[in-house]
């Protein structure tokens, strides 16, 4: 069916103008990839025209090089492994902390009101001003590194938990309720699943702030870790191992981010 | 199974929202709640189904239990209160997983009350893949697949469009019409109360004070039909003028707060 002989006052025809277009993001991966290339390659070029000074910015080619080197003479695999497993540790017992202080904070009265300010209040303080504390505490080893990890992933965990839990709609709990269904059940099928993309939300930001407190604790006093290898490249001016240190914690947090972009796609399938 | 609340009252802090209720709704029937805004009527379906306790008075039930009932009262929600996380098998088996039920009766069961909603072949979609109607359909299997002794509807159908409401409407009466399980409906549809309910009670604004019970007495199989239809517009122009005057007062409160 079509409808016609409608009138035309006024004689000629106006075609509307298309005015929607624009506002939309499309994905362009390649553009991403190779806005990063053209940097690198601007960096190579200059290094090798001179304009830029070896000594303050070796080449891309050089970085890469000292890379090698350093993972083949199993320097890297040192650094690296003492700097994964104070992460592993100090990141382990805050989360852990945090999501216990969190969850209690996110369900229970009492919790709430005795714990939330003092989370607040502590929350601001940069945690690697604590280190020279800790080391009088725990001493220069381990232990005040590890901790100063633990408390810089806490208070963000506890915050992100709480907050990710007081979100939970409480129609759905009212609704488990009315059901009959047993406090803990609730809290396992209702509360943290409806939590957790908060929850992992706060360890995305919880990653790169243990990458950042190792890094800072292990230049403060530290024999090995990636933050103390840095160190030691600046003070003997190899801004090259420098530089290749660097694009290992950039590599290294590249890592974290894609690990927990495939938990959420694997546990958050729902959304 | 008939639940009957006496007395009942219910403030929040100083605020009155409801007053001294006496109903009771009988076994088998479907007793719609109708009212202005903010007359009490979801506080009272809560205090009827055990999730606020009263400021005074008492909620009691009385009767014989189905048999294989789980839970005596449940609910059906006006935003559905789905998981999002769970599949729709998942979700109407929720009322059943803290039961001591073998694995293959809660299948059994569930399979059950999805299959009388006309759900099977959405067992393992997610409320986010399913229409506002589908969604409410599962939110009734949840509630269903129980086998309560009264079901407790707060406006079961107010976040659907026109269409899915009367589609809704036909077939929640065809599944309530194979069990009859004792039900309170809360809505602010005159219509959608006089195509389902046995009886309607009329609340007067805040605080909600019983005003008036209206029988409605045209068998439930026989409301679709236009003799029925003009004696149902009828009962809906004495329910309204029941509570225009209310309405529009609440209304001009509500303006004010």
């Amino acid at each position: 069916m079509s409808e016609t002989g409608a009138s035309e006052p006024g004689g000629g025809r106006l075609p509307v103008p298309f005015r929607g277009g624009g506002f939309v993001l499309r994905p362009h991966r390649i553009a991403g990839a190779a806005g990063l290339l053209a940097l690198i390659a601007l960096w190579q070029v200059g290094s090798t025209r001179g304009w830029i000074s070896a000594l303050m910015a070796p080449a891309p080619s050089e970085v890469l090089a000292a890379l090698g080197v350093l993972a083949s003479d199993g320097t890297l695999v040192i650094h690296l492994s003492a700097s994964l497993g104070r992460i592993g540790l100090g990141w382990t017992l805050g989360t852990a902390a945090g999501l216990a202080a969190g969850l209690a904070m996110g369900m229970f009265s009492l919790a709430r009101a005795a714990g939330l300010p003092v989370v607040s209040a502590l929350f601001p303080i940069p945690k690697i001003a604590l280190l020279p504390l800790l080391i009088l505490w725990f001493g220069i080893g381990e232990p005040s590194k590890v901790a100063t990890i633990a408390l810089g992933t806490f208070f963000p965990t506890a915050i992100a938990t709480f907050s990710a839990v007081d979100g939970v709609p409480r129609s759905l709990i009212r609704m488990a309720q009315s059901f009959g269904v047993p406090a803990p059940r609730i809290v396992w099928s209702i509360v943290l699943p409806g939590a957790l993309p908060g929850i992992l939300a706060g360890f995305r930001i919880t990653a790169s702030i243990a990458l950042i407190l190792v890094v800072a604790a292990e230049m403060i006093g530290a024999e090995f870790g990636i933050g103390a290898f840095i160190l030691q490249s600046g003070n003997l001016m190899r801004t090259d191992q420098l530089l290749a240190g660097v694009v290992v914690l950039s590599i290294l947090g590249l890592l974290v981010a894609a690990l927990l972009s495939w938990a959420e796609r694997v546990l958050l399938r729902w959304r | 199974m008939d639940l009957r609340l006496d007395g009942v009252s219910h403030r929040y802090d100083a605020l009155p929202v409801l007053e001294e209720v006496n109903l009771t709704a009988r076994d088998g029937e479907i007793l719609a709640i109708i009212g202005p805004s903010g007359c009490g009527k979801s506080t009272l379906l809560q205090l009827a189904g055990g999730l606020i306790q009263p400021s005074g008075g008492t909620v009691t039930m009385a009767g014989a239990v189905p048999p294989d009932c789980l839970n005596p009262i449940t609910y059906v929600f006006q935003d559905f209160a789905l998981l999002p996380w769970r599949t729709v098998a998942g979700n109407v088996a929720l009322a059943l997983e803290h039961h001591p039920l073998p694995r293959r009766e809660l299948r059994d069961r569930v399979a059950d009350a999805l299959s009388r909603l006309g759900l099977s072949e959405f067992a393992d979609a997610l409320p986010r893949q399913l229409s506002g109607g589908m969604r409410q359909r599962v939110g009734i299997a949840r509630a269903l697949v129980v086998n309560p002794a009264v079901l407790l509807l707060d406006e079961p159908m107010s976040a659907l469009d026109a269409q899915t409401r009367e589609l809704l409407i036909d077939d929640f009466r065809w599944v309530w019409l194979q069990q009859k399980t004792t039900a309170l409906y809360v809505t602010h549809n005159l219509a959608e109360a006089l195509r389902l309910a046995d009886r309607v009670a009329v609340f007067s604004r805040r605080p909600g004070r019983l005003r008036e019970v209206v029988a409605v007495p045209i068998p439930q199989a026989e409301r679709n039909q236009s003799g029925a239809r003009l004696e149902l517009a009828k009962i809906q122009d004495a329910l309204w003028s029941l509570i225009r005057d209310e309405a529009s007062a609440a209304d001009r409160e509500m303006a004010h707060v």
